[in-house]
């Protein structure tokens, strides 16, 4: 196997749910504060991923006291301790910028039914 | 000194340090053979001649297998010649691998980079240019080089058009983020000169500060 793609790949982390925009997911992010590590957690709409290999991230959005936030995760960070999908998004597009220009109502992601 | 040469394979990305995504070139490190042992004695001054790289027999003409022959050596496409303060303690036909070099080291690189031709000087020097409308004539030339009677000659060193690139650079005091001795593979923080599969040489850094 071609070396680059070797070192890339060993790097890659096999434990990642999968899932897309419009999800509603749970990072618990591994933050080091006055020396110690403890695990933050960010929920929210997945309104995009990019990239790809090692090189992938993904953005959660959510609604802060009445203010979006906005977090870009790399999907292979060793800082990432767990990834969990709460639900599944009903989206017509793999970028949801849109939602930041809705609020209230508009702003909701249908759930997928199966 | 230790120096080794190697092949530039590419970039990549690795993280360090827990979360930090940082940029790397990887290079094929070795394993480099020496092929020559200069002495005081022998030479008048102490360095080792260092091939890598083998290439079939054909590819080699008479006086280079004659000079591999002398050690019963496999023929190389690469010699480099690398002063050292003794030479003594080699011998000819002694392998040198990436292992001489530890990751957290600092490295300087030389390679020859990539050729761009005959460039104007926006290119080649960053110049800015001149403006593209209103009738103005004078778009991406360099302007003027020096003034005229006095002192009726153009200074040395004026930057000029000409070719860019394909010109031996010397990248410093690099940072070895990872060495792989049984792949023969170190990763260098950062770009280095050259194209993929160019031929680099990975010498200790002059500069860093010695601790």
């Amino acid at each position: 196997m071609d070396i680059i793609e070797s070192i890339e790949r060993a790097q890659l982390r096999d434990d990642i749910p999968s899932f897309r925009a419009g999800d509603t997911v749970k990072v618990h992010y591994k933050v080091v504060e006055a020396g110690r590590e403890r695990i933050q957690v960010f929920q929210g709409a997945v309104i995009k991923k990019q990239n790809g290999g090692i090189r992938e991230t993904f953005t959660v959005r959510k609604m802060s006291f009445g203010v979006g936030v906005e977090r870009t995760f790399p999907m292979h960070s060793p800082k990432v301790a767990k990834i969990e999908v709460l639900s599944r998004g009903k989206v017509r597009r793999a970028k949801l910028y849109y939602i930041r220009e809705k609020i209230g109502k508009k702003a909701r992601i249908k759930e997928k039914r199966f | 000194m230790k120096a080794l040469l190697g092949k530039k394979l590419g970039m990549t990305q690795v993280f360090i340090e827990g979360d930090r995504l940082v940029p790397v070139t990887v290079v094929e490190l070795g394993p480099c053979v020496v092929t020559q042992v200069k002495t005081e004695q022998s030479d008048g001054y102490s360095a080792i001649q260092i091939g890598f790289e083998d290439i079939p027999e054909r590819k080699a003409n008479k006086p280079q297998k004659g000079h591999f022959a002398k050690h019963k050596l496999s023929l190389k496409r690469y010699l480099a010649e690398i002063r050292v303060d003794d030479s003594t303690g080699y011998q000819p036909g002694a392998m040198l691998t990436a292992g001489i070099f530890e990751a957290g080291e600092r490295a300087d690189v030389v390679g020859v980079s990539k050729g761009k031709g005959f460039q104007g000087v926006i290119k080649r020097h960053g110049f800015s240019g001149g403006p593209a409308g209103h009738g103005s004539h004078f778009h991406r030339s360099g302007g003027s080089i020096g003034a005229a009677a006095t002192p009726s000659r153009v200074t040395k060193g004026t930057k000029m058009a000409g070719q860019m690139g394909n010109k031996r650079i010397t990248s410093m005091n690099l940072e070895i983020v990872r060495v792989d001795p049984e792949q023969n593979i170190v990763l260098l923080k950062g770009a280095i000169p050259g194209a993929k599969g160019s031929l680099v040489m990975l010498k200790e850094s002059r500069k860093s500060k010695k601790e």
